[in-house]
């Protein structure tokens, strides 16, 4: 019991740099906040309508990393796969939570199919999975353009012509989803000093935190654990890794399928070809935002991630424009924090992963040294 | 339908080679239940083989199976992987850990094995969707804990324990399973201290007599006395010896442990370095060295001029980490004074600088560059270090790969030491691990050093290139007088080749003696100050 | 492997293994660019103007093709961090119009004012690289992307003011896109230009790119370069043989970025325009897949390949348009080009090997 307490025991040095980047996007909060000029109502406001956007895509992300995988890049296939969804119920011309419901429905199987297929290939690139799934995301929006811009009008029928280009085949540039915009969002009105609360999303946000935590308790979320930190071990003790590896990616991208949709419809309508490449990049930077690493990411880790970093977005470009006389300045700076974060994220898992390697040796060569002066 | 009487285990007539090389021979042993037996032999004598044969290890199966049968209660089985073999009640744990470092006690022991409560989800889903049932986990790790007749926190985290905890933590996992019927203990005591060693022992009585057969590998021979039923002796491959532990002892294992083989190769005379005359090229000082599972601690040892030094010892004694750790590979301290002048630790360069080469015992790792021609494997460090095989233009700014020279200096030793390929330009990664071995040889002869490192110059290679790659070494050494410092496992070769030997234990030079001392100085030697 | 097939093996053998190391996939995009020279005039392209398409565009890339493959040989993987370079090169090229050079020599000028940035920030990305091994790839990205975004701040608040380069109303922050026309436009194109009808030779740019592609090779010829492919083949051979495996894997890193900041300049001058801003954002995924496809793979590289990849790469990208539009009317070419580019690097990625530690 005694040197578990004393392992317990971390030095503020050490807190410090396990804290690095949230300390760093507070600060940048705390300097921008005052300078964007905004009021704290419309600051909640904006910060609550964001985590209810945002939240469930995030925690898709949770599952891979405990599964060892790393953070899925691989998340855009979900999201391409719920963005299908969205266009075909939009141009059956179904409206409100059914339209929701449908869009998830459809979409489910390909999520899954697209999910199996990513984690196929990211078995046969363990240890680059993170590249890997970068690599797979652009691959697949390949086939998600071919599958769009193509096949949608000529093969798959489209029949409403505001969804279509006006060629004949292929869907427009913007889906417009009025038609479920904040539907859920809006199901239980409820206003909290004046900013509406998204209260059924929060609701089924609350669930997913729920299925999490209990997933982390099943035989199969036991399993992953063991896979994700010590492949042969686990393979050894007669676990399909492989297979677990695989589910992994199939939930998180189910999940991210049915975040998109819920990201979607509070937007009240998407850029067909582009939004799902930028929101898997800005979910990985929230998450990392919030204190998560690459094999280590909780559901705190989450919350605090969506508010700072949506915190940050809200305010840079104002700030950025009061500073410089030029708005364009924030743009640039929120997407360069973006990305900054993720380099840092990455750059402090590889050293602390070549830190813990070299530490085994220098225990040695002092338990050496001890003996040396013994004798 | 268990056979009353009939022992419970019974292996007859087993045999296995690996390519052609025969490592196992006829090895018939009978096991009874609640019998603890102690395996010994050299390194290479083929136990380890014997026990992932009983096992069904994967790497048997993949190397064409093994000859013979296996009787379990009495009934031949056939065990394709490691899991028929734990069914039927079998429990190995190895020397590496199997462990998995984020979990708890608890976690580990019951890895893959977790009892489960059933919910709805699993109804739909399958059993993997069913939760953990923490408290029967606890209580079925406890109970096993218990049976070790020892106390571990069940919650700690693994990578959190001490080295002695993992050790029990392994242990109690095989106890844990409902049905075993024997252990197979590879080294458990090797990391232990010495106060965990007895309780690991005083647990492996308490498991024979709960009707658990041990079988018990170590190099710690007053262990096997104080536990074991019998004492089961191997060599080269060969079941020598199986006796009660009590009509046996230390000298007597050791003996037959070592035995004296028929001597390979032209035996020449032993020179005597010892009369003062010759000088001392190279002096080591206290040297240290953090090779994992070779830890060297403070060594001390001169080599002479012109001689053959070798060392030998036990698997995992620290004699690899003596080359390792002068030669730069491995984080080392203390001094090292070649030729006079103090060689600066750490710093391969430096040791090359100084005309010290070091042919690795990891040929496919350190020695070779596996997806480069030959002639790069060869000419690589004389190139680097010695700007050999270079072509100087604009006045020696720009050095040009010589590629003529390159194939001339690799074709001559292609020749010298009968290296079979189709020629300087193939991949060094098709080549036989024998001739691997001569490549890494004349990568180190091109170098023309004045001390080579020889580090396990035979492993891993057939009789034949064997006597063909020490005779290459001996003529090495005699023809350009290079003074070589030859590190092997096998104590026949180092007794056929060498004109002194230190023999390493504990990490510790236990002594160096002539090469002509008898077979049995040294066996007690090796074991001597076994950690 | 036994002694004696290896001794045995045929000429069919050798035949076939010269077919498996050039690799199913390169077979596949090599006849269909095969496919699409013979569609060409049979859809009504005019070939001459294709070829000459594809020849240009091999010039205006080769070079940052070429800029992968220091880092392959010294086992840094594939430099996925390309806009690095890039940016020195950026940096040259508006300082050099900033400081009121023209014509020819404006080029000249690009280079030798990108040089230093090249040097500088190469040594940063290279040190830290040294830090990261293992996770070169992944890092090299998120590096290029995380200096792109920087840079388009700095592109607006350094302290430009060219009216040829800054946005005309604000007087101040570079344009988007910024024309080199009275600059470097064609400066290498036009020396030794060979015209015959619709058919064009940018022979000027074809032989800047041999002199590098040469100055590489060779370079892998000498010491220093055999040091860095065996630092790249096994590092901990490399190593023991007495090589700074640290200080090999610099230097490769510093000539990738410097490569790849004269690749942009060459790029510039025959494509006659700077682009500024996220221009260079996803520019290494193209390089990176040209040298695949030509047959380059994680840790082994060569100029053949930069030659056939590159050539192979282009090729597709500008027949594809004209054949589709043509065929069917339809312009799949990005879509087509995504997919052969991206299925190429995932494919290398799965391939196992061996020097990957």
């Amino acid at each position: 019991m005694s040197e578990k307490k004393k392992k317990q025991r971390v030095s503020p040095a050490e807190v410090l740099r396990n804290n690095t980047v949230p300390l760093m996007f507070i600060v940048i909060c705390a300097i921008c906040i005052p300078l964007s000029g905004f009021s704290p109502s419309y600051l909640f406001n904006e910060i609550v309508t964001r985590i209810g956007r945002n939240t469930f895509l995030i925690l898709s992300l949770l599952i891979p990393i405990m599964a060892g995988m790393g953070l899925n890049f691989g998340m855009t296939l979900g999201a391409m796969a719920g963005e299908i969804g969205l266009i075909l119920v939009c141009d059956w011309q179904i409206v409100g939570i059914p339209a929701m419901v449908l869009a998830v429905i459809i979409s489910l199987p390909i999520a899954v199919l697209l999910g199996w297929f990513c984690g196929t290939i990211l078995n046969m690139a363990k240890g680059r999975e993170m590249i890997t799934s970068y690599i797979m995301s652009f691959f697949m929006n390949g086939i998600y353009q071919l599958v769009v811009l193509y096949m949608m009008g000529s093969i798959i029928p489209i029949r409403h012509s505001n969804i279509k280009l006006p060629r004949g085949y292929g869907i427009r540039n913007t889906v417009s989803l009025l038609r479920m915009r904040q539907k859920l969002d809006k199901l239980i009105p409820l206003k909290i000093f004046g900013a509406d609360i998204p209260v059924m999303t929060f609701i089924i946000i609350a669930l997913l935190c729920f299925f999490i935590i209990w997933f982390r308790k099943t035989k199969l979320g036991q399993d992953m654990r063991a896979v994700g930190q010590d492949m042969e071990v686990a393979k050894d003790a007669g676990i399909n890794v492989e297979r677990t590896r695989i589910i992994s990616i199939v939930i998180s991208t189910i999940l991210a399928d049915i975040g998109m949709v819920i990201y979607l419809q509070n937007m009240g309508n998407f850029a067909t070809y582009s939004s799902h490449s930028q929101i898997g990049m800005f979910c990985i930077a929230a998450l990392l935002v919030g204190g998560a690493s690459v094999d280590r990411a909780s559901i705190g880790n989450v919350f605090l991630g969506v508010t700072l970093f949506h915190m940050m977005f809200i305010v840079a470009p104002a700030a950025g424009a009061k500073i410089t006389g030029d708005s364009m300045i924030g743009e640039y700076f929120r997407v360069f924090a973006s990305y900054a974060v993720i380099t840092i994220a990455l750059v402090m898992y590889e050293t602390k992963k070549r830190r813990a390697r070299s530490a085994t040796g220098q225990q040695l060569a002092l338990e050496q040294q001890r003996e040396q002066e013994a004798a | 339908m268990e056979n009353v009487g009939a022992p419970l285990l019974e292996l007859k007539n087993i045999k296995k080679d690996f390519f052609g090389n025969q490592v196992l021979m006829d090895i018939n042993l009978t096991v009874h239940e609640g019998e603890v037996i102690g395996l010994v032999g050299e390194n290479g004598a083929g136990k380890s083989t014997l026990m992932k044969i009983v096992f069904g290890a994967d790497v048997i199966r993949e190397t064409g199976g093994y000859g013979g049968d296996i009787v379990l209660n009495g009934e031949k089985v056939i065990f394709n992987t490691p899991f028929d073999a734990l069914n039927a009640g079998i429990g190995m744990v190895h020397q590496e850990f199997s462990l998995i470092p984020g979990f708890s006690t608890t976690e580990n022991i019951l890895l893959n094995r977790e009892p489960q409560k059933k919910n709805v989800i699993a109804e739909v889903f399958g059993q993997r969707m069913s939760t953990l049932d923490r408290a029967e986990m606890n209580q079925k790790a406890d109970e096993a804990i218990a049976k070790l007749g020892i106390r571990i926190d069940t919650d700690m985290l693994i990578k959190d324990m001490p080295v002695g905890h993992k050790q029990f933590t392994e242990i109690a996992r095989e106890l844990s399973k409902e049905n075993i019927k024997l252990l197979i203990l590879d080294e458990p005591t090797a990391v232990l201290t010495e106060k965990e060693a007895e309780i690991l022992l005083e647990a492996i009585r308490g498991m024979a007599q709960r009707g658990i057969a041990v079988i018990f590998i170590t190099h710690r021979l007053q262990e096997i006395l104080n536990i074991c039923n019998r004492v089961v002796i191997m060599r080269d491959g060969c079941l020598v010896q199986d006796v009660k532990a009590a009509e046996t002892s230390e000298a007597e294992i050791t003996k037959a442990m070592v035995g004296r083989n028929v001597v390979k190769g032209e035996k020449d005379a032993i020179r005597n370095f010892d009369s003062g005359e010759s000088r001392e090229i190279l002096q080591v000082k206290r040297l240290w060295v953090d090779m994992p599972g070779e830890t060297v601690r403070d060594v001390s040892f001169d080599v002479k001029e012109g001689e053959i030094l070798g060392i030998g010892g036990l698997a995992g004694q620290g004699k690899l980490g003596i080359p390792n750790g002068i030669m730069g590979l491995y984080e080392a301290g203390g001094t090292v004074i070649f030729d006079g002048k103090e060689i600066p630790l750490n710093n391969p360069r430096r040791c090359l600088d100084a005309s010290i080469a070091f042919v690795s015992e990891d040929r496919r790792g350190v020695g070779l560059l596996l997806d480069e021609a030959l002639g790069w494997n060869i000419a690589f460090p004389a190139m680097q270090i010695q700007e050999k095989f270079l072509r100087r233009y604009l006045g020696g700014l720009i050095k040009w790969r010589d590629e003529k020279a390159i194939e001339d200096v690799t074709n001559k030793y292609i020749e010298e030491l009968a290296i079979k390929c189709t020629g300087t330009k193939q991949k060094a990664k098709e080549l036989s691990g024998g001739n691997q071995q001569k490549i890494c040889l004349a990568k180190a002869f091109a170098l023309e050093p004045r001390l080579l490192f020889v580090s396990e110059p035979t492993r891993g290679i057939d009789v034949g290139a064997k006597a063909l790659v020490l005779s290459a070494l001996k003529r090495f050494n005699r023809e350009s007088g290079t003074t070589v410092v030859m590190i092997s496992s096998e104590l026949e070769e180092l007794r056929s080749t060498c004109d002194r030997i230190a023999i390493v234990s504990g990490g510790k030079i236990a002594k160096i003696i002539s090469a002509e001392t008898s077979s049995e100085v040294f066996g007690a030697l090796m074991v001597s100050q076994v950690r | 492997m036994n002694e004696n097939t290896i001794e045995k093996k045929g000429i069919k053998e050798t035949l076939s293994d010269a077919l498996k190391s050039f690799g199913l996939p390169r077979i596949i995009i090599a006849g269909f660019l095969l496919l699409l020279y013979i569609m060409a005039p049979i859809v009504g392209a005019d070939l001459p103007t294709q070829i000459t398409n594809t020849i240009n565009r091999f010039s205006w890339n080769a070079i940052m093709v070429l800029a992968m493959v220091p880092m392959v040989h010294s086992g840094c993987g594939l430099n996925f961090g390309l806009p690095l370079g890039i940016i020195s090169g950026l940096l040259g090229a508006t300082l050099s119009i900033e400081f009121g050079f023209t014509g020819g020599f404006s080029f000249v000028m690009a280079i030798l004012l990108a040089t230093p940035f090249a040097l500088l920030l190469g040594t940063g990305y290279g040190w830290l690289l040294n830090k990261i091994k293992g996770g070169e790839m992944m890092i090299a990205t998120y590096v290029g992307f995380s200096s792109v975004s920087f840079m388009c701040m700095m592109w607006l608040l350094l302290p430009y003011d060219s009216p040829n380069m800054v946005w005309g109303m604000a007087g101040k922050g570079l344009r988007t896109t910024i024309s080199l026309e009275g600059y470097y436009d064609q400066a290498l194109a036009s020396i030794l230009q060979i015209k015959i009808g619709n058919f064009e030779i940018p022979t000027g740019t074809l032989l800047f790119f041999a002199l590098f592609a040469f100055a590489i090779w060779a370079f892998l010829h000498t010491k220093t370069g055999t040091a860095m492919t065996a630092v790249g083949s096994n590092p901990v051979f490399a190593r023991a043989s007495g090589i700074n495996v640290d200080k090999m894997r610099l230097l490769s890193v510093v000539m990738s970025t410097w490569l790849a900041a004269i690749g942009i300049l060459v790029y510039e001058q025959g494509f006659g325009f700077i682009q500024l801003y996220m221009a260079p954002f996803y520019m290494a995924l193209p390089a990176v897949s040209a040298i695949l496809i030509g047959g380059a793979s994680v840790n082994k590289a060569s100029i053949a390949n930069v030659i056939i990849g590159t050539f192979l790469f282009q090729g597709i990208v500008t027949m594809t348009p004209t054949v589709m539009n043509n065929m069917v009317h339809m312009d799949m070419s990005e879509v087509v080009r995504i997919i052969v580019s991206q299925g190429m690097i995932l494919y290398a990625l799965t391939r196992k090997t061996e020097a990957t530690r």
